[in-house]
């Protein structure tokens, strides 16, 4: 679900530079968007219909029941945990890593670059599985931890560390571009008028990334709380503690609770939707700020 | 006009941040004795009534020592017992299999070998077997083993690598094919290739088979614990599905064991052992035997729970296979036989 939202933030831009359609016929306009439509309707529209009717299926007390019964407030709150830690992490490395990246030249960038692409590329089962060869107990670190009753697979750390890594491209990824083309002349000003660094950055660099940031903290965020792959390997599935919502939303699924587990993900797709009501409300409030912050 | 806005959200956003922060901390910060079972997939129902049980009980009894929760967490036999071996810190496991403890003492060392002799009945409070769930009215006809083979039937069931109920699903149908073709080495090998070859999809614990087959719709007949079989008509309505008991099955023993050194280090050795002990008792096994797994102790349980278990000839695992540490790395290791006859459908 979360992974949804990330098409149609690379295409806001070029349907905004692009404009009117150039000159196909109206039956060809109209055949690309049945078709563009249609697939929406099927492939999003429907699938998300079907949740929350699924949830409301056997009524309001069995929803509330679901959704307040002790091992769901405590997925909840693991997952809203997880993703208060992992993304305000995020953006502080992503701003770094961005501002590293599109300012200055330096040998090994095009790596950086990579590097930052590999959490996309890698599935998320390995990227979960990495932790748990590097701090499991038979892991390279395991027996130093345990010595010292450190946990992190099967505990809050791992959970955090899976998160960190799957969702750290979306931050720098959306800042890069942007920064990039926005180039160094204002910094440049700023520092000949006599600015601190610190000062450069918090009144010109961040203000003129704000909402390139914005988007990438509110993907960062989606992603982080739907993750699955990476997280059920680190987890351990312990009901109440280490299971966070999509996991636990699959165990109930398994007990035969489907309403239950609908009512949980309706709550989890509930907070997908409000980011994506988020996003629109800027776009359109602030669409003319948006897109001049992004054309420049 | 731009700024004031980015800066209240940003602030909405450190605030939210924040409260969510202290929302974890206050529930990480309790610290109360709980017991942490990692556990089979198909147990899920049966643990939830009988730690209910056991809290009330041990509680009542000790005032002074009281175990606040009994956690769970469930998941294919195999794979649990990875995560166990990875550091997962349970005070007891109870798998689908002896085999699986077995990895655990052997690679992790939290626990003696001979972990097995520590409990009655082999550690086994209770036992099962394999019995087919197929379609209402049994469309395909499927009696015994010997139908499965026929080519257009789809078999269902879980990967004998992660999965304990797919372990006795394999060895009894080798203890079915070893007794029909009498021991005739190729004969056997070739029943199991072709059983295999109908397995349309290997799920990775019996409860994901489970749902496959009910839910989802695939396949003609699931190859199932006996309990995921009455559980699954409990749950969809015996006008959905019907149960097939075989000529022949196994005997299947999932046993119970106690974590040292995990029960060491979190000082809830005494509680754990209890916990253990109290499968063996009356009260245990009739809450065992209303979760249709069939109780040691028959007589504790309700007669009316007693009389759903077919009879069927049940061979054991010590008796064909010559025990766990032998049927193991004969048959579900890398290279045993499973890899060898198991070709996935391009």
């Amino acid at each position: 679900m979360s992974d949804a939202t990330l098409p149609t933030v690379s295409a806001a831009m070029p349907a905004r530079s692009s404009g009117r359609a150039r000159g196909e016929s109206l039956a060809v306009q109209i055949v690309l968007i049945a078709i563009s439509l249609a697939f929406l309707l099927l492939f999003l529209l429907l699938p998300l219909v079907t949740v929350f009717v699924e949830a409301g299926a056997r009524g309001w007390e069995a929803y509330r029941a679901a959704i307040t019964e002790p091992d769901a407030l405590a997925a909840i709150r693991l997952t809203l945990l997880v993703a208060a830690i992992a993304v305000p992490f995020n953006i502080v490395v992503g701003i770094a890593a961005a501002w590293a990246i599109a300012k200055f030249e330096f040998t090994g960038k095009n790596l950086l670059i990579s590097l930052i692409d590999l959490p996309f590329s890698v599935s998320p089962v390995i990227s979960g599985l990495v932790f748990v060869l590097l701090f499991g107990a038979q892991g390279y670190f395991g027996p130093w931890l345990q010595a010292h009753d450190l946990k992190i697979v099967f505990a809050l750390p791992g959970l955090i560390l899976a998160t960190v890594f799957v969702t750290f491209p979306f931050v720098a990824r959306e800042l890069i571009p942007h920064m990039q083309s926005l180039g160094s002349a204002d910094e440049e000003a700023a520092l000949t008028l006599g600015a601190s660094p610190w000062r450069v950055f918090f009144s010109v660099t961040l203000p003129n990334v704000k909402w390139s940031l914005f988007y990438g903290v509110l993907l960062c965020n989606a992603r982080a709380m739907g993750e699955f792959g990476a997280v059920a390997v680190v987890s351990g599935k312990i009901r109440g503690v280490t299971n966070t919502m999509p996991l636990h939303i699959e165990i109930l699924y398994n007990e035969y609770m489907g309403a239950a587990a609908f009512a949980v993900a309706s709550l989890l797709a509930g907070l997908a939707l409000v980011t994506l009501v988020l996003k629109t409300l800027l776009e359109w409030r602030y669409g003319d700020v948006i897109a001049a912050s992004r054309r420049h | 006009m731009t700024r004031p806005v980015f800066r209240r959200l940003l602030r909405a956003g450190l605030v939210l941040g924040a409260f969510s922060l202290c929302f974890g901390v206050v529930a990480g910060a309790r610290a109360q004795t709980e017991l942490l079972n990692v556990s089979y997939d198909p147990t899920r129902e049966l643990y939830r009534e009988i730690n209910a049980a056991f809290i009330a009980e041990w509680n009542g009894k000790n005032p002074d020592k009281k175990i606040a929760t009994i956690r769970q967490s469930h998941g294919g036999s195999g794979a649990q017992a990875r995560t166990v071996i990875d550091g997962l810190n349970a005070d007891v496991v109870t798998l689908a299999l002896a085999g699986d403890i077995d990895a655990v003492a052997e690679r992790s060392k939290k626990l003696p070998l001979d972990w097995q002799k520590r409990l009655p009945h082999n550690s086994s409070p209770y036992t099962s077997t394999i019995v087919f769930l197929v379609r209402k009215g049994n469309p395909k006809a499927i009696k015994d083993w010997g139908d499965l083979v026929k080519p257009g039937v789809q078999i269902i069931t879980p990967n004998p690598k992660t999965s304990g109920g797919a372990r006795w699903n394999y060895l009894a149908a080798w203890a079915y094919a070893e007794k029909a073709f009498d021991k005739d080495e190729a004969k056997i090998r070739d029943y199991i290739g072709k059983l295999l070859a109908n397995v349309p999809v290997l799920d990775t614990g019996a409860r994901g088979a489970t749902t496959t087959f009910t839910q989802r719709g695939i396949g003609d007949v699931f190859l199932s614990w006996e309990n995921e079989a009455f559980l699954a008509l409990k749950e969809f309505g015996a006008d959905k599905f019907d149960i097939v008991v075989p000529s022949l099955s196994i005997l299947a023993e999932p046993p119970v064991a106690l974590v040292d050194a995990n029960v060491d280090a979190k000082k809830t050795r005494e509680q754990a052992q209890a916990y253990l002990e109290f499968l063996y008792t009356p009260k245990a096994q009739a809450i065992i035997a209303r979760n249709f797994y069939r109780p040691r102790n028959p007589e504790a349980a309700d007669s009316k729970d007693i009389a759903n278990f077919p009879k069927v000839e049940l061979v054991t695992i010590d008796d064909v296979f010559g025990g766990w540490k032998k049927a193991q790395p004969t048959h579900f290791s890398d290279g045993g036989t499973f890899d060898q006859l198991y070709k996935p459908a391009r």
